[in-house]
């Protein structure tokens, strides 16, 4: 059932973030993601809250999908090498949904049995190896006080499969698929996520085959041969374990021209030439503007040239980003600020505090 | 001494209603294929000694000479074809080894044929070059696994030293070519138009001649078993130094400079005697193991105070990539890899035609190899042997290589004819030659602006393909093994190469 | 400025083809082939390669800025065309007394004796070509015009 190709992709995406921390039910951002209908096939939808499971904010939420219950007991078996599973259940899914041809979803909330140091690089192997090695298993979200829900259908139809408006978070981000070949696989909707990371994603990596190899050369597994899979990983490589700042991700993903560089002056040239020198593996190429949801925050990023759109819009507290303003002006008709991302622009919100811009690196066109 | 059975490779057809007795010919061939008779004002031809180089036919104003291989009317014989037949005579009168020039001229497979690129419709829109930025430059060097920054000091907070880097304009460098195997004009064209372009030439194992001392900074200079010229100013001067274990049209042996080619000049610079053979022996005898081409690897960067990348260069053969690895793990920050393809001043032709294997093959191999062992970031690859065209380059590079390394079309560009008699010393073009008279006919102005030209040509081209491909820096194209697609090989064929068959999607 | 054709010896390779074009440019037909095959009256190339050892250069007229072929004419017929500042004969006015061969200081001005005894000299083709042939099909750039 799992499709082990690639899949290039057009599509709608949107994130709200409430950075005074207020929790809201997932409803607004179906809505948000309603106008932008047009823009999805009806082959994929799906979001990621954040602060979701408030009881259970220590402990790591798994959502796993099962295109095969038997693969549980060794999903299980699996997880309970280095954890403990604090609870287990269904996700619950309405019933009633037109959507009836759909896997089996469940979570585990897990603490790690040993303390460990590095207890995150063990939930990652752990990801991997299900997601490499189980046959009919795949681990869908894997952060703390966090979830991940997807699948096949148009964006609204899955959130309300998924019963999203039951849930309250500080932040959501939302994809809606426009899929060019159809593949009926629930683990290949947006978001995908690894740890506290979750990335929507709307575009086509023509580096996806350098990108692969350099996440190779760090241990992480491709195993689903999708672009956003790759964007991920590449977020949790940078910002978790070589400690990036998010600010300068899009420097990195989206990383100036030389030609920029050469107008920059000292100690500004050299820092970006290193960057660029040393994680030309990392960069970006082709149309994308991405979401990326984490514990805290949220940033949108567009590619170097610019061939995806990305709006971002700010009223009070919220920060809001989207495909279209449209898909902003739905839940938020009057917004303070209005600005459309430029090339290789990070626009990051973070809880509790203002809006950090990230680098900008628009390249001026004639 | 008998009559040789040496039969002429070429027949040379002079059209009587066209030659107007200008003995252009006559000056041109350093053969003296050609004669003119004041008597019957004619000129004749000695096709004996002709070795189809062209040189006459170019040069004759009226078109009149036509230089033909010649058919040998041998009976048909699958098992003798007629180039084995003549070596053996050959070898049945001189009872030596048979040189020869060039590259292999077999007709082994050449992988970059059965490649195809890619590029992007609809989902992801191509870049239209002349709109966009897409950028070729490229870094060689040791490049690090991540950065240390403190990041709340921005810009000032980098603290990582990043290793010594040669930057190019273009992914494609010239060759070693050593001053000796060519002459001071063509060695003068590749330095002059490696700094007009932004890239490099490589001095080849052969020492620097001191007029070239002030260009430096665009030659990577090479330290090759027989050690020439190899002196302090030397590596002081050099951009980047490479060690040369091997080469891909003689894997295995050492170098011969015949005593003929050793001039004042050429005695100066490789600092030996002139007229004695200048002969690098197959192995370094310092180097009998991986550890000792560490110890050299170090040696170098101690002499250079880590401040030039050491490039290490080996012949592409059956255990490259195992080769290679060790190179890194010695320290190389570039391993350049050979092909069987690769081209020579002189070599014995059995070994040339033999031996080694196709840097594609072994370029998909020792950048797999190296990505598995999580080193590919600690060294560039350089690959040389048999790239023809900017298409060669893309799909070098989309197998893995960082850069290329081209000798055989750089000499093309300065107007060899591939006659393969480098070994002679009678270079009719004036590149492979040291004899004044042949040298000049190399003007360095002209070859350069014919190899700026080549690689601006080739740059525009590339640009055109990535753009066609969505890409806009060839960082997103280096190992990018998605953008090919074999057509025409076998499963295990593309296995190797790591790549798919054409008609497979994603 | 007049422009000059410059000689490069250091890339001269002594092929002579400046000396052929150069014959076939004044040549009756200007076709190269009949030029030296049918055409009785084969004109004298107006340059001439020298040539010791490995050295060999293309000489021509130099169009002296202060010409002692001019000076010593007696007739006036060599002279400099004001417009182009070459030095060029005019063979109606010549009688062939030659004094412009002997005080040429780089012996470019050859005696001419078939037809009307006059001279035969470098006119950078009569300023009728943007580059002059010889320049032109000078394979290695040894000849330019700047
Ligand atoms: S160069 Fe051509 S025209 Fe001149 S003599 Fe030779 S064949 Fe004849
Ligand atoms: S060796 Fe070269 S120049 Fe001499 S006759 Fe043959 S092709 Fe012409
Ligand atoms: S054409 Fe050029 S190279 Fe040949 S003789 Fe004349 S000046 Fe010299
Ligand atoms: S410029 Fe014309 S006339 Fe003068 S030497 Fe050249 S071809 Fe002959």
């Amino acid at each position: 059932m799992r499709e082990k190709v690639r899949i290039p992709s057009g599509c709608a995406v949107a994130g709200i973030l409430h950075q005074d921390g207020r929790r809201v039910s997932g409803e607004v951002i179906i809505r948000s993601m309603e106008v932008m209908h047009e823009r999805s096939n009806g082959l994929g939808g799906g979001f990621a809250g954040y602060g979701i499971y408030p009881q259970f904010a220590e402990l790591y939420a798994f959502h796993v999908l099962y295109d095969d219950l038997s693969a549980r007991s060794e999903v299980e078996e699996l997880l309970q090498k280095d954890f403990t599973i604090e609870q287990e259940e269904s996700i619950p899914i309405w019933e009633n949904s037109t959507i009836t041809d759909h896997p089996f979803f469940f979570r585990y909330f897990l603490y790690p049995k040993r303390t460990r140091d590095n207890e995150e690089d063990v939930v990652v192997r752990l990801v991997m190896t299900i997601n490499a090695m189980i046959e009919g298993a795949y681990v869908v979200s894997s952060g703390k006080n966090m979830g991940v829900f997807k699948g096949v259908g148009y964006p609204e139809d899955i959130g309300r499969f998924f019963r999203i408006e039951e849930y309250e978070g500080y932040c959501w981000i939302a994809h809606g698929r426009f899929p060019t070949n159809s593949v009926g696989w629930w683990g290949g909707a947006h978001p995908f996520n690894l740890l506290q990371f979750s990335v929507v994603h709307n575009g086509e990596l023509s580096s996806y085959g350098v990108n692969r190899r350099y996440l190779e050369n760090f241990g992480y597994l491709c195993t689903l041969q999708t672009d956003t899979e790759v964007i991920a990983y590449l977020v949790d490589l940078l910002l978790r374990r070589h400690r990036v700042d998010p600010s300068f991700l899009g420097a990195i993903l989206a990383g100036p021209f030389w030609s920029q560089i050469e107008e920059m002056n000292e100690p500004q040239k050299s820092f970006y030439r290193a960057l660029r020198i040393t994680y030309g593996g990392a960069l970006l190429n082709g149309p994308f503007s991405i979401i990326v949801g984490f514990e805290g925050g949220m940033f949108g990023l567009v590619d170097r040239i610019k061939l995806r759109p990305m709006v971002a819009g700010w009223s009070g507290d919220t920060f809001y980003l989207a495909s279209e303003e449209s898909a902003i002006r739905a839940i938020a008709p009057s917004l303070d600020v209005v600005k459309a991302l430029h090339a290789g622009e990070v626009m990051i919100g973070r809880l509790k505090e203002g809006i950090c811009h990230g680098q900008e690196f628009a390249f001026p066109r004639v | 001494m008998a009559k040789s059975l040496l039969f002429p490779e070429f027949k040379i057809e002079r059209d009587a209603e066209r030659c107007i007795s200008c003995q252009v010919c006559v000056r041109q061939c350093a053969n003296e294929v050609h004669s003119y008779d004041p008597e019957d004002d004619t000129v004749y031809s000695a096709e004996e000694h002709c070795v189809g180089c062209q040189r006459c036919v170019t040069l004759c104003p009226t078109g009149a000479l036509e230089i033909r291989k010649r058919e040998i009317g041998f009976r048909p014989n699958a098992n003798w074809d007629v180039a084995s037949i003549r070596n053996l005579y050959k070898q049945a009168e001189t009872g030596g080894v048979l040189l020869t020039g060039m590259g292999c001229d077999k007709p082994y497979p050449i992988y970059w044929d059965h490649l195809l690129l890619n590029a992007s419709q609809v989902t992801n829109p191509s870049i239209d070059p002349l709109r966009e930025p897409i950028e070729i430059r490229t870094f060689l060097g040791k490049k690090e696994p991540f950065l240390e920054v403190a990041w709340s000091e921005e810009f000032a907070g980098l603290k990582t030293r990043l290793a010594p880097q040669l930057e190019l304009s273009i992914p494609v460098l010239f060759s070693a070519m050593s001053y000796g195997s060519i002459s001071y004009n063509a060695f003068r064209s590749l330095v002059e138009a490696a700094k007009e372009i932004g890239t490099f030439c490589n001095s080849g194992e052969g020492g620097l001649h001191p007029g070239f001392y002030p260009l430096g900074d665009w030659i990577i200079v090479q330290v090759a078993s027989g050690r020439f010229g190899v002196t302090p100013e030397y590596l002081e001067v050099a951009a980047a130094v490479e060690i040369k274990i091997g080469q891909g049209a003689k894997p295995g042996i050492g170098g011969h400079l015949p005593g003929e080619k050793v001039s004042p000049e050429i005695s100066r610079t490789r600092r030996i005697p002139v007229g004695s053979d200048a002969i690098s022996p197959a192995p370094h005898h310092d180097i009998y193991s991986i550890e000792d081409l560490e110890r050299l690897v170090f040696a170098l960067k101690e002499a250079t105070r880590y401040e030039k990348p050491i490039s290490v260069k080996i012949a592409a053969v059956h255990n490259v990539a195992a080769i290679a690895s060790g190179a890194v793990r010695a320290g190389a920050d570039i391993v350049a890899i050979d092909g069987i393809r690769g081209g020579t001043g002189a070599a014995p032709q059995v070994i040339r035609d033999n031996v080694g294997i196709p840097i594609e093959l072994a370029l998909a191999q020792v950048d797999e190899r190296l990505r598995k062992e999580g080193i590919r970031h600690r060294a560039s690859i350089v690959i040389a042997g048999g790239i023809r065209s900017s298409s060669d380059v893309v799909k070098a590079i989309a197998l893995g290589a960082d850069a290329v390394y081209i000798g055989t079309s750089a000499l093309l560009a300065l107007g060899c004819h591939l006659c393969q008699k480098c070994y002679t010393g009678k270079c009719n073009w004036g590149i492979a030659t040291q004899d004044p008279y042949l040298t000049k006919r190399l003007n360095p102005q002209m070859g350069k602006r014919r190899l700026v030209n080549l690689l601006r040509a080739w740059s525009l081209e590339i640009k055109e393909i990535l753009g066609g491909m969505g890409i806009n820096a060839i960082e997103s194209l280096r190992g990018n093994r998605e953008q090919l697609r074999a057509v025409g090989l076998t499963k295990e064929e593309a296995q190797v190469l790591g790549v798919k068959m054409a008609g497979e999607g994603w | 400025m007049v422009k000059r054709i410059r000689i490069h010896e250091e890339y001269c390779i002594g092929c002579r083809l400046c000396e052929i074009i150069c014959m076939v440019k004044h040549s009756a037909s200007g076709k190269i082939i009949k030029a030296f095959r049918k055409e009785s009256e084969r004109p004298l190339p107006r340059v001439r390669v020298e040539e010791e050892g490995y050295t060999s250069f293309a000489l021509q007229c130099r169009h002296c800025d202060e010409a002692p072929c001019v000076e010593n004419c007696l007739t006036g017929a060599m002279h400099r065309d004001e417009a182009t500042g070459v030095v060029l004969c005019d063979e109606d006015l010549c009688v062939g007394c030659w004094m412009c061969v002997m005080s040429c200081p780089f012996g470019v001005v050859e005696r001419k004796e078939k037809g009307k005894t006059t001279v035969s000299k470098c006119d950078v083709c009569a300023g009728k070509e943007e580059i002059p042939p010889c320049v032109k099909n000078c394979p290695n750039e040894a000849l330019t015009y700047e």
